[in-house]
């Protein structure tokens, strides 16, 4: 046995199963991340990608199932554990879920300073790299987020989820609402510093160029379990009728969208 | 249909919500005992409701003096009894009118605010965020206000008792024609500790009361703009539900003979 077999994925879903009520969202599904691997998730709205995220997070519990980080079970750990496991973590969400009441270079520097990693001085000046990392220079810092467009708060957001060196970033459809072209900056900004950190990413998206971008390999969420996964360069010739009209956006297909007749 | 099941599913319903609610609380304040504590966070939220509620306390409390002096006068008046009036209002201001008026105006103002920035932050994902940095949300958010308004609030009632108070001698003094020295020794006279110390303690329990409803609500509302209207009228409503009915226990347990 070959000793890259010996190293355990760095996320290990096995027979996830999460619903709300009567709603099964996530039905007995499995993944494997590996470490340094950039996967990505498609599926279309609803099918519970962030509600992965989540459970993987410990944002949300699951009903059944485990979830592994470099070969440790996480769910049900005791809070402080849980926190000591998230520090591994950087997340990118969707709405980019900058605080308010925070300047943006004490967003960026937030999880250096409450998890003690740093005193504020120092935090400040990581602070101001990882911005000029995602392209923002010094004047943004000082700003508020109010005062930002959306590219800009992607950014920010972007730069506070690497801020603290995390082994695993998430990102939480990080191009949404974003023109084309501001979408493919966040885009490389996503495969420039995963790859200068090292990390895992995990992603999940319903944009398939963000998808080919910042992908190794492609997984396809549908009803709660993955449908497919492959790598990215395999995604035109899945041979999966689910994939293929998912990728080309077909109204016809599989893939019957629930729509109430008015 | 049997006619007790919506009654029972409402009962059912109360006894969760109120295991809920004890659960938060019972989490909440154990993170202000535990370290790490914020500091700059507790000293925020102790200026926004200590000093920025006073014009508000201290307005309410003087016109409630001043009417009570005026009210108070018109009723003893009938029976010669005119010189009770400087007991009336100390007694009334510092075990009653005090704490109650502060309580339900912090609640209007104070309790209604944190419902609202928590719950914009709860439905923007925010909360999620402190989670995701390895921050307890219970930590950051709701243990610096649990701990400002338990302790603001007996300031602010300290400082409106002897506005209301004032309110009461203003009106005496300059319209009912009381003797300015003898309005404030009758005022001292008959004026105990136990007087001022219940009214402080009551509150103490309104401050923790109004932040742990305006904290517990935001945190869980949900459905973006109309959850979070939702979760600052039901933490301003069931604040004050609550000071009324925990006032009157308060009440019970240090002048019930």
């Amino acid at each position: 046995m070959s000793a890259e077999a010996n190293i355990p994925p760095k996320i290990k879903v096995a027979d996830l199963q999460k619903r709300f009520g009567p709603k099964v969202v996530l039905d007995g599904l499995d993944l494997d991340v590996g470490v340094g691997e950039s996967v990505v998730v498609i599926g279309g709205s609803g099918t519970g990608k962030s509600v992965l995220l989540k459970c993987i997070l410990g944002l949300l519990e699951p009903e059944e199932g485990t979830i592994e980080i470099d070969g440790q079970p996480v769910i049900g750990l005791p809070t402080a554990d849980r926190e000591e496991i998230n520090r591994k973590f950087g997340m990118l969400f969707q709405g980019a879920a900058l605080f308010d009441s925070l300047k943006v270079w004490e967003n960026v520097a937030f999880g250096l300073i409450q998890g003690g990693r740093s005193d504020r001085t120092e935090a400040r000046d990581i602070a101001y790299s990882k911005l000029a990392d995602v392209g923002l220079g010094t004047d943004v810092g000082g700003l508020w987020p109010a005062e930002l467009s959306g590219g800009m708060k992607k950014r920010v957001a972007l730069a506070r989820a690497i801020a603290t060196t995390p082994e695993i970033i998430f990102f939480d459809e990080p191009t949404t609402g974003l023109d084309p072209i501001m979408a493919d900056v966040i885009n490389d900004l996503i495969v420039k510093c995963t790859r200068e950190l090292g990390a895992t990413a995990l992603s999940i998206t319903h944009d398939m160029a963000s998808a080919r971008k910042i992908a190794d390999r492609i997984a396809m969420l549908y009803k709660g379990k993955i449908i497919w996964q492959g790598p990215t360069s395999q995604i035109d010739s899945s041979g999966n009728e689910f994939v293929d009209q998912f990728i080309h956006g077909r109204a016809e297909g599989p893939i019957r969208m629930e729509v109430r007749a008015p | 249909m049997n006619i007790f099941q919506p009654i029972g599913k409402a009962f059912l319903g109360f006894l969760a919500a109120t295991g809920r609610l004890s659960l938060f609380a019972i989490v909440s304040v154990s993170h202000c005992v535990r370290p790490p504590i914020y500091p700059r966070l507790i000293g925020r939220q102790m200026i926004e409701i200590g000093y920025y509620s006073l014009p508000v306390v201290g307005l309410t409390t003087l016109f409630s003096g001043m009417v009570l002096a005026l009210q108070s006068y018109t009723g003893f008046a009938r029976f010669s009894a005119e010189s009770a009036v400087p007991n009336v209002v100390v007694l009334s201001m510092t075990r009653e009118l005090g704490p109650v008026l502060a309580g339900l105006m912090v609640a209007g103002r104070i309790g209604a605010a944190m419902a609202a920035e928590i719950g914009t932050m709860r439905v923007t994902e925010q909360v999620d965020a402190l989670t995701t940095l390895s921050t307890n949300p219970h930590k950051y958010l709701v243990a610096p206000r649990l701990i400002a308004g338990l302790t603001m609030l007996p300031l602010l009632v300290l400082v409106g008792d002897i506005i209301g108070v004032f309110g009461g001698y203003l009106i005496s003094v300059y319209k009912l024609g009381f003797n300015p020295a003898i309005y404030i020794k009758n005022t001292w006279q008959y004026l105990e500790f136990l007087d001022v110390f219940s009214g402080v303690v009551k509150a103490a329990c309104f401050g923790f009361i109004v932040a742990l409803m305006g904290c517990y609500n935001g945190y869980h509302s949900r459905g973006g703009a109309q959850g979070v209207g939702a979760a600052t009228t039901n933490a301003v409503v069931s604040a004050s539900i609550m000071i009324l009915i925990s006032n009157y226990l308060i009440t019970e347990m240090f002048f019930a003979k």
